[in-house]
């Protein structure tokens, strides 16, 4: 049978997109999800053994693209839509208690700020 | 009544008249923005459309006044229109009715915006909108929802709400939106005018901000079938920069009027299928009545009239709110305010993250990505995500079924007239509204809504669905049915 | 090639042994990113190459670049794996500021390519070692995160963003962090054959991540991985698994349990250390992506790709060492860059004496490019090898002495002449006249009486200074096999 949706699913679920939920809304949201997916049952009872999954309409293969050609145009600066920008970089705030970093400048991003975990491209799961 | 047309023409007659040299550019677009005015399309009353620059339509009209530009075809000459803003723009800002991307202008255009550009449109303002798309009413936008110019009371449906109340007011006779789950047809039969999903693929997603990659499709919104044909014919066809848009020949959709066969009897070698899933015991007796008057007009018309069965229907909603939730909470992870947006700066970069997606995003936003991304986080994904698209195949093979029994089906657009403001609160319950319309979506087949006939004065819609590519026939029916209704549609 | 462990590690190399499989990432020559046609330029301005779609501007869509999936075809037939005719991009969803979409996209169930062998060595009875490589996918680049240009700020540059990849998966087939250096330098020059990329390692286009887990000797379950990050060469690499290795075995002694984590290489204090990670970072939500329709490839195509791979470094090298009797350590350095080979296989059918041509190439040839700081291409501009088979001619049919053909290379070298000019002009013929090499003698016994003498009464290694003095005189044009001839007649009366 279905899981209930439960306030520790919300906080966990909303960690993962990044959306800071106030606290005081979760019990709702909890309830609201459950809900949704309550109406959502009626799909585990459909027989779908022989089924293809539609991964995409749209059939023959994605198309390819030269490597050449003109670099997509932007109309004006990029300064004009970034929040903050230095010296042709976008600037995103650090930890207040990050204090001069060990980053290296080369290929690697360079160590992260302790908060800052990153997963980059690497690894199949 | 219908739609009062601007200067008393269709956007096509208008469009003839510009490109001849016989009517101003100019006197149209001032046409339109008088009209406005009069209804008051802005935030003073109907708040249908959020953005727009009277002084850069007025100066766009007049360059097109002034160039010769005589050998180039020109079908939309001057024809002043109103895109969803959730559609890339020069100029207008794109804010997808959020605060997200409040005051944020595109440093690029739409190809769907491009191509009616260079077909002479101007650009008069933003449609109004469903936050990023998520809606069945237009009162999930930030900047506040959009009345219905038949019944200001009421819904004008959505997420398309401010494009269907545009062309309903007059003040435009044809406007884009997009469609995810309806989100053109079910405003546009709230509204009393005609709202075409294209075949997913038809149209280019170049600079549609994406809500459900699998199933957003930009469509078209006018006053009449003729007006949202041309419209279509303009925007459709391949697109190099949307590798899911189709590798498929755009026909003539236009005359919508076939020259051969009996003008008395024009669909007599067509079959039209009636499914009976879309239509309950609880469809609205008087709707009901009008979508069987309808349904005698096509057989007078000549068409063979036969009832047929999609087994699956009753799965499209839950289907759809599994899969569309899940496309979207991924695509709209790059609304973090680092590159562009607003951004509510905190303490290191994952706070900055969570604050600015917390006050960016509203209620119902949230509720989405949370529902998409916990149906694709591991131990959810198999039961969810994977039954979901399993679920939706078997939806689009009814319709391959169906499709080789006859030629165009014939449906409710909605389940319900047009809501008062307010009244749908319970989010499952708006979901529901999409019921007769998410399928084609799901399927990729396209599907328009027309105007039928009014209860209570509320307009109701007869939706049309064909198969693959199949909007010469599509049109084709709506046009003879839209002739043989005449007024009886607004009535 | 068990090679013998690295001092750290010794002490635990009976009772435990390492157990590692590699990802390598490698960036491909492709002019353009992977789904836009932002330039792929190394040290262009901050942002400079990006784009709507790259900066993931709402609206932006990816298309695919056809010469990226023609270089990852190459490169996973070239490491003996099966391409799929159909494969999928999938979206892997986290957020990083240098992730602008919040998801890379990737492959994920369905990759480019499985199943292909990198042969690493021999085993000590002379079995071939070969580690399998799991699979091949593509993936696009994310930009670079800068945390210490600016006090108060992070630095993002999104010019990597979206640059093609292929990620490479190695079974944990490795042995020890010899064997990890040499599926590295396989792998490497594998793709650099086949020119998917410039592989280098400094300037970002390869990058390695390390699984490493340890067992007791003659146990086949896996333990737990511990994953190493932040390695920035091949030696830093077999360093970082000998500290892991030996960290693990610590643990292993002391009956501690070792946790599964990701740690990251200090390459200054030599020390790997945990990178701290929030527990749910790894819920990567893969889905099949929407945008990209999947890749179809015929498999007439991927036949015809298969046809047209140069030839691969193991096969070069087996074939130079039949077909030109060279040993393994010369094959070895002559297809360490493919261009070398080319350079030594036309000298050698030019001139016809392939250990001649061999010897100077993997010589004079590798000392005088390292001596100028000379690239190849450079050198090969100056000294083509139509012209150093004519020199190598020349010193062949004796019209220049060993000495004076080395005089006349270095000449090559320096300014790009062929060498009969400089013969010519300098006048560093072989002199072979008698005359004239007799009287160079006679003038040097007569300058060295002493060495002459004591020469004379058995002191026979001072031949080679008389030799050498004559040769000397002569500029280096005395054929030496006559001077020692004509010496040996004036001084022994033979």
């Amino acid at each position: 049978m279905r899981k209930q949706v439960t306030e520790a699913d919300v906080r966990h679920v909303a960690a993962l997109a990044r959306l800071g939920l106030d606290a005081a809304r979760i019990p709702a949201l909890a309830r609201e999800l459950d809900a949704i997916l309550d109406h959502m049952t009626v799909l585990s009872r459909v027989k779908t053994e022989d089924v293809q999954p539609v991964t995409g309409v749209g059939a023959g293969g994605t198309p390819l693209r030269a490597d050449d050609g003109e670099q997509y145009p932007l109309a004006g600066d990029r300064a004009a839509f970034a929040p903050a920008m230095r010296d042709g970089f976008f600037l995103v705030p650090r930890l207040a208690s990050h204090g001069g970093s060990a980053g290296a400048g080369g290929p690697a991003t360079g160590a992260a700020p302790a908060d800052e975990p990153r997963a980059p491209g690497g690894g199949t799961s | 009544m219908s739609p009062t047309p601007l200067l008393g023409r269709t956007a096509a007659a208008l469009a003839e008249a510009v490109a001849a040299g016989v009517l101003p550019a100019g006197d149209v677009v001032r046409a339109s923005l008088d009209r406005a005015r009069a209804v008051g399309a802005g935030p003073e009353w109907l708040n249908a459309v959020l953005w727009t620059d009277a002084d850069a339509a007025l100066e766009e009209a007049a360059r097109l006044d002034a160039a010769p530009g005589a050998d180039l075809p020109r079908p939309l000459a001057g024809v002043p229109v109103v895109v969803k803003d959730n559609i890339a723009t020069h100029r207008l800002p794109t804010t997808c009715g959020s605060r997200m991307l409040e005051g944020y202008v595109s440093p690029y255009e739409a190809t769907a915006v491009a191509r009616l550009r260079a077909a002479g449109a101007v650009l008069v303002g933003k449609g109004n909108m469903d936050e990023f798309a998520m809606g069945s009413s237009t009162e999930h936008s930030a900047y506040g929802a959009t009345r219905n110019p038949i019944d200001p009371a009421r819904v004008p449906g959505g997420s398309s709400g401010g494009s269907a109340a545009a062309v309903a007011a007059g003040v435009v006779p044809i406007a884009l939106g997009s469609e995810t789950g309806g989100s053109v047809r079910q405003p546009a039969a709230f509204c009393g005018v005609v709202g075409i999903k294209p075949t997913y693929g038809r149209v280019s997603r170049h600079g549609l901000v994406a809500y459900a990659s699998s199933l957003d499709q930009i469509g078209v919104l006018a006053a009449t079938v003729d007006d949202a044909a041309l419209a279509l014919e303009v925007i459709a066809g391949r697109d190099p920069l949307d590798a899911t848009s189709a590798d498929h020949p755009v026909p003539r959709l236009r005359p919508v009027d076939a020259p051969d066969g009996d003008a008395a009897r024009p669909l007599a070698a067509l079959s039209v299928g009636v499914p009976r899933e879309y239509f309950p015991p609880s469809l609205e007796p008087r709707m009901r009545a009008r979508l069987d008057r309808a349904v005698d007009h096509l057989r007078e018309l000549g068409a063979t009239v036969r009832d047929v069965s999609l087994p699956h229907t009753a799965l499209a909603v839950p289907t759809y709110y599994v899969l569309a939730p899940a496309e979207a909470s991924s695509n709209l992870a790059r609304f973090d305010g680092v590159r562009y947006g607003r951004r509510i700066a905190g303490d290191g970069v994952q706070a900055t993250y969570e604050r600015t997606r917390s006050q960016g995003f509203g209620p119902e936003v949230t509720r989405r990505i949370l529902l998409g991304t916990y149906v694709l986080s591991a131990g959810y994904h198999e039961a969810y995500y994977r039954k979901a698209q399993e679920v939706r195949a078997l939806i689009a093979l009814d319709f391959a079924n169906v499709f080789a029994d006859v030629d165009v089906l014939f449906t409710p657009t909605t389940p319900t007239l047009a809501f008062p403001l307010g009244a749908v609160s319970d989010p499952y319950e708006m979901y529901l509204s999409d019921v007769f319309t998410a399928t084609a979506n799901l399927a990729g087949v396209p599907a328009m809504s027309v105007p039928v006939g009014r209860v209570d004065g509320l307009p109701v819609g007869g939706q049309l669905i064909a198969p693959y590519f199949g909007e010469p026939v599509m049109l084709r029916v709506a046009a003879a049915l839209e002739r043989a209704l005449g007024e009886e549609a607004h009535r | 090639m068990s090679a013998p462990a690295a001092p750290a590690s010794r002490a635990w190399a009976d009772r435990y042994e390492m157990v590692v499989g590699l990802e390598v990432h490698v960036q491909l020559a492709t002019a353009t990113k992977l789904f836009c046609n932002c330039p792929t330029t190394f040290a262009a301005p901050p942002n400079a190459n990006t784009c709507p779609v790259c900066l993931a501007l709402p609206g932006t869509l990816p298309t695919l670049n056809a010469h990226a999936v023609e270089l990852a075809v190459r490169a996973a037939l070239a490491l003996g794996c099966t391409v799929h005719p159909l494969s999928v991009f999938a979206r892997k969803n986290y957020f990083y500021p240098d992730l602008p979409k919040g998801y890379q996209i990737s492959q994920f169930d369905r990759p480019l390519a499985t199943g292909g062998q990198v042969a690493i060595g021999e085993s000590p009875e002379g079995a071939p070692l070969v580690a399998a490589v799991t699979r091949v996918h593509l993936e696009e680049d994310a930009g670079r995160s800068i945390h210490d240009r600016f006090d108060d700020a992070t630095a993002v540059d999104l010019n990597r963003a979206g640059v093609p990849l292929i990620e490479i998966v190695g079974e944990p087939d490795l042995r020890s962090s010899a064997e990890a250096g040499a599926y590295l330098r396989v792998v490497r020059q594998v793709v650099q054959y086949v020119g998917a990329s410039a592989a280098n390692m400094e300037e970002g286009s390869l990058r390695v991540d390390a699984n490493v887990s340890t067992r007791r000797r003659g146990d086949t379950g896996l333990g737990t991985k511990v994953e190493i990050k932040n390695m920035n060469s091949f030696s830093a690499v077999e360093r970082a698994l000998e500290v892991e290795f030996a960290r693990q075995c610590a643990l292993r002694e002391a009956r501690r349990p070792i946790a599964q984590q990701t740690m990251l290489w200090d390459a200054t204090s030599e020390t790997v250390r945990p990178a701290r990670s929030k527990e749910d970072s790894h819920d990567y939500r893969y889905f099949a992506d929407p945008d990209l329709p999947p890749l179809v490839l015929t498999s007439e195509w991927i036949e015809a790709r298969r046809a047209a791979l140069p030839e691969l470094p193991a096969a070069r090298r087996a074939r130079l060492r039949e077909q030109f009797a060279l040993g393994g350590r010369e094959t070895e350095v002559l297809t360490g860059d493919p261009r070398l080979a080319d350079y030594f296989e036309s000298v050698a059918r030019v001139h016809g004496d392939a250990r001649a041509a061999a010897n100077w190439v993997l010589r004079d040839v590798l000392a005088a490019m390292n001596d100028a700081g000379l690239s190849l291409a450079e050198f090969e501009l100056r000294v083509r090898p139509a012209d150093l088979a004519a020199l190598l001619d020349l010193v062949r049919d004796g019209s220049l002495s060993h000495t004076a053909g080395a005089r006349v290379f270095a000449a090559m070298v320096r300014t790009g002449e062929p060498p009969s000019r400089i013969v010519e002009r300098e006048g560093l013929r072989q002199v072979t006249d008698d005359a004239q090499l007799g009287a160079w003698v006679d003038a040097v016994l007569a300058a060295h009486a002493d060495e002459v003498r004591r020469f004379a009464a058995g002191e026979r290694k001072l031949q080679g200074f008389l030799v050498g003095q004559v040769m000397k005189r002569s500029g280096g044009t005395a054929d030496p096999r006559r001077v020692t001839a004509l010496l040996l007649e004036r001084v022994d009366g033979r």
